[in-house]
């Protein structure tokens, strides 16, 4: 059927497809049931969920009048899978196979909104069935996520009956490039994957640059630990991206692009995949681009998992067939990028914000944000959080409202420790710094960088030497070893600090840390190296008293670094001997209903007594 | 166009980098990775400097030169800088100098001097072992800093394409093909690698406990092994009167490169079987003469047979081994002198 839709050759033919995309369903439909098939949902059984509803419906001889539609991540990945009754738009978590009988009886054939698989708020675990009322929908404002969760992404019909290629088309025939960038300065947007510069400016720079042959590029490499904001835009609004790099690419005058997807997101390169085949299939992407004279290809380029590949100078060697290592700037891709031609390269979420940019207009973006940071950002909730998942928030919104009124608090009702922003370039904020506005200005003020919105949250269990060891480890295995400080001063770095979460550090390895963290800094030759440090110096700034502990008392605070905890048993200890048949080096000793101890000469702090314990005896300290 | 480089105004040309517009003026900024004939990489950080408007420190090797640049290529940020890299890179392999071939004109060695390093004061790592499978390579792993200088000779300036990066990180490691033996790998053996080496990984392995660089006289001759004319340098033993090694000039017309022939087999010079003297069969048996004896025998028994029987009888062989100019002497003298077209050269096929 879809093979045989004629192209959208004018924008006529592209407002008479929205149009009949905007009513086609209504006429039959009086349901529509989106599913989300992001990846986390995916992971928890999406598509049984999907098969189960379509069966269901089947039986109850429903299918023609209640659609089933995969739709994009919703956000709140931990209470997967998830679904939205579109009618009513009423939310229902955690919902298994098993409940699609009920859903199709309930709520569709009898109209009764089933309350067990609603959001639960707050201690009384109050229902709240509308996803209006949910907070964690009504604190976010959503603009890159804004068709997640509500279109199909593998239906270009279902983009383009929610004005999908309308900014393209306005674009194309009622600005020229200039305006564009004219436009794209007034809303303030600055590069969302990490550094935040100014996406108007290098687009003018590649704008001016001399040069029949130019590139656009999409950075997907998305690595960080902990972040999925471009894989979930990706997976739910792929038309959204090409859109983006459509306008971007007429403005600086390119006409071809490539997104360097990593490998490692399937669903997303398909999706993608899914989406460019659409779009040419229907002239959106090709030659003569809706009757305009512009011309535009884009394809996509698979990295093989390195982080460094993230970095654009290396991103652009990648896709010359290179070994993935960064190249000294200048010259800048603006000038000279891939192929020694002008470049330019943003990322998937600065991409999906450039047609609401120019459908809405510059200034309805920079209406959101602060003085020097505009907008909305997409943040990856993840680690101690009540409701990891993804959120999207004006710039500048206080981590305290990010983390108490959106994510639900800290899990388990534990205290707030310190949440890693910005990945492994990023840094930790403390408690006192909670309250922080999440813009660029306040949070490089602190030592951490916005990064491209991976948000770890951690409470009084994580120690916070551990995890500056954690990013340097990864920093240093994800270094490409070109330069020097990158190569071996990482390395060097993580030693230091593998060496005192053994309880062998002495008081020099502070100073020679810092003094290590800031030559990297400043003299290696990329971002990753330039960042790598980051994280030691950030958790060195603000909980020296926890490196202090390690070093000097030969204690981990939080009890997370083995060789510094000290096992031993209270009086509480029945005699019941669970941890003596546990403990794998016979380190424990003593006699039926005797109270045992644990030989620390023996003891290999392992941890297993303590998890045998059914009375609390044994202690770690 | 006029820049400054630590105060001193100096005229450079467009399209010249920091770092060449230092050198010609006589100012020193330390490099590693940076080799003339491989060009800029901007990896070992060593030649990082100053840039009045420009953030954080830059690489001279990679900034070209702008009218009214201001460069400062010594400072107490660019020490600190630069300590750090010799500092890390000696402790990333066994750097001893007591016993290495490559003392003396190691560049690695005279960063850590000037700097005034003697020892790293991290543990030194654990590498991999010695690549002692080639025949006239010696690569000796630990001592490799990753310039990349012999793998951009390998595949830029002879294009022989065996070295290669593999791994990443501290991981990383210099390769041949897929991470194969050199005697098993493709490589050809020009010991193009060696030349570029700034260290002692990669030297020669004829050349080993032959003598250190300033033992050695050097003697700037013609490769005489084919027509190019490659210039190289013999580094002789003269105590024991014997070629130790042979490294090419950086000259035309091969510009830094030899061939595996002109490299390695200089054996021949000191062979017993080599001729010393012009001889001449008396009675059966070869006798030392002088060259006049022999040139007027030759010129006497050549007149002699071309009078008696016609200049067909006659005929040239040229070859391979000796220049154009030679090669035209020798058709020249057989058609003009003698009067025949009997010429005939080695290399033709």
């Amino acid at each position: 059927m879809k093979n045989s839709v004629p192209k959208i050759a004018t924008r006529a033919d592209l407002d008479r497809v929205r149009d009949a995309a905007r009513s086609a369903p209504d006429k039959d439909v009086r349901e529509k049931i989106l599913v989300c098939t992001g990846g986390g949902c995916m992971a928890a059984g999406a598509k049984a969920i999907k098969t189960a509803l379509t069966g269901e419906l089947k039986k109850q001889g429903l299918e023609k009048e209640v659609a089933l539609v995969e739709t994009g991540c919703l956000g709140p990945c931990v209470v997967g899978p998830v679904l939205v009754m579109s009618k009513e738009r009423v939310f229902y978590q955690g919902v298994a196979p098993a409940d699609a009988a009920e859903i199709v009886q309930e709520h569709i054939v009898k109209g009764r909104i089933i309350e067990r698989l609603a959001w639960k708020e707050g201690p009384h675990k109050t229902p709240l069935p509308l996803q209006a009322e949910i907070p964690f929908f009504k604190r976010q404002t959503k603009i890159v996520l804004r068709n997640c969760g509500v279109i199909d992404p593998n239906s270009i019909d279902d983009y383009i009956g929610h004005d999908g290629y309308q900014a393209v088309a306005q674009a194309l025939f009622s600005m020229t490039p200039e305006t564009v960038i004219e436009e794209m300065k007034k809303s303030g947007l600055r590069g969302r994957g990490g550094a935040g510069f100014p996406t108007h400016l290098k687009w003018a720079m590649a704008r001016k640059s001399p040069g029949e042959v130019k590139y656009i590029l999409c950075n997907a490499d998305e690595g960080d630990p902990g972040a999925f904001m471009d894989r979930s835009v990706l997976e739910g609004d792929p038309h959204a991206v090409i859109e983006g790099m459509l306008i971007g690419g007429y403005a600086i005058g390119a006409h071809q692009g490539y997104v360097y997807v990593r490998a490692e997101y399937p669903l997303a390169v398909e999706r993608l995949q899914r989406a460019i085949e659409a779009a040419s299939e229907r002239g959106l992407l090709g030659e003569n681009i809706l009757g305009s004279g512009f011309n535009f290809a884009l394809e996509i380029r698979k990295g093989s998992g390195a982080f460094v590949c993230g970095e654009e100078t290396a991103l652009m060697a990648s896709i010359e067939g290179n070994r993935g290592e960064p190249r000294p700037r200048p010259p800048y891709p603006a000038l000279k990028g891939l192929w020694r031609r002008p470049t330019v390269l943003n990322n998937v979420e600065t991409f999906a914000n450039v047609p609401f940019i120019i459908a809405r207009g510059g200034a309805a973006y920079s209406a959101l944000g602060t003085e020097r940071s505009k907008g909305s950002k997409v943040f990856a909730l993840a680690g101690a959080i009540t409701i990891s998942g993804l959120v999207e928030v004006p710039v500048g919104t206080p981590l305290e409202d990010l983390i108490y009124e959106i994510g639900g608090g800290i899990k388990g009702g534990r205290n707030f420790k310190a949440a890693q922003i910005g990945g492994p370039s990023g840094g930790c904020i403390p408690r006192e710094h909670i309250a922080v506005p999440l813009d660029y200005e306040s949070l490089n003020a602190l030592g951490a960088i916005m990064g491209s919105g991976g948000l770890v949250v951690m409470d009084e269990s994580a120690c916070m030497v551990d995890v500056a060891r954690f990013f340097m480890e990864f920093v240093q295995e994800e270094s490409c070893g070109k330069c020097v400080p990158c190569r071996e001063g990482t390395k060097r770095m993580l030693d230091i600090l593998n060496k005192i979460c053994a309880g062998d550090g002495c008081p020099e390895d502070l100073a020679l840390l810092q003094e290590l963290g800031g030559q990297i800094k400043a003299a290696s030759l990329c971002g990753l190296g330039q960042t790598a440090p980051n994280p030691v110096l950030s958790t060195m700034r603000h909980f020296r008293d926890e490196y202090e502990a390690h070093i000097v008392h030969k204690r981990c605070p939080a009890g997370v670094c083995a060789a510094l905890l000290v096992y031993s048993i209270t009086d509480a200890c029945t005699g019941c001997g669970a941890c003596k048949r546990a403990c794998p080096s016979a380190a424990i000793a003593g006699s039926a209903k005797v109270k045992h101890i644990i030989d620390p000469a023996l003891c290999i702090r392992c941890g297993a007594c303590f998890k045998a314990c059914k009375f609390g005896a044994v202690l770690k300290a | 166009m006029i820049l400054t480089i630590n105060g001193i105004t100096v005229e450079a040309q467009t399209g010249q980098t920091i770092l060449q517009a230092a050198r010609t003026h006589g100012i020193f900024i330390p490099t590693l990775c940076y080799h003339s004939q491989t060009g800029p990489t901007g990896k070992c950080r060593m030649c990082l400097v100053e840039v009045v408007g420009m953030r954080g420190l830059q690489t001279s090797c990679t900034i070209e030169v702008a009218e009214g640049m201001v460069v400062t290529t010594e400072s107490e940020a660019l020490t600190a800088a630069r300590r750090l890299v010799v500092d890390l890179l000696l402790a990333s392999g066994k750097h001893d100098c007591l016993s290495c071939e490559k003392s003396g004109a190691c560049e690695l060695q005279d960063a850590a001097y000037r700097l005034g390093i003697e020892r790293p004061s991290f543990p030194v790592e654990e590498v991999e072992p010695t690549d002692e499978s080639s025949e006239f390579v010696y690569f000796e792993r630990q001592k490799c800093i990753k310039c990349g200088r012999c793998i951009a000779g390998c595949n830029a300036v002879v294009v022989n394409e065996v070295l290669d990066f593999a791994h990443r990180g501290a991981e990383t490691k210099v390769v041949c093909d897929n991470d194969v033996p050199m005697a098993e790998s493709t490589c050809v053996q020009c010991g193009q690698c060696v030349q570029l080496c700034p260290t002692g990984a990669l030297i020669d392995k004829k050349a080993r406990g032959k003598g250190r660089v300033w033992e050695l006289d050097k003697v700037n001759t013609t490769c005489p092994y084919c027509g190019v004319g490659c210039q190289m340098t013999l580094l002789v033993d003269r105590g024991r009167n014997r070629i130790a090694r042979v490294t090419a000039r950086q000259v035309a017309p091969n510009r830094g490169t030899l061939c595996v022939k002109g490299r390695y087999a200089y054996e021949f010079p000191s062979s017993p079987n080599r001729l010393t003297h012009p001889q001449v069969r008396k009675n059966g048996r070869l006798e030392n003469v002088s060259w006049d004896e022999a040139l007027d025998y030759t010129a006497d028994r050549i007149k002699t047979i071309v009078q008696r029987d016609g200049p067909d009888v006659f005929s040239a062989f040229g070859s391979g081994r000796i220049t154009n100019e030679n090669n035209y002497a020798i058709q020249k003298f057989t058609r003009a002198v003698i009067g025949t077209n009997n010429v005939d050269h080695c290399a033709r096929t």
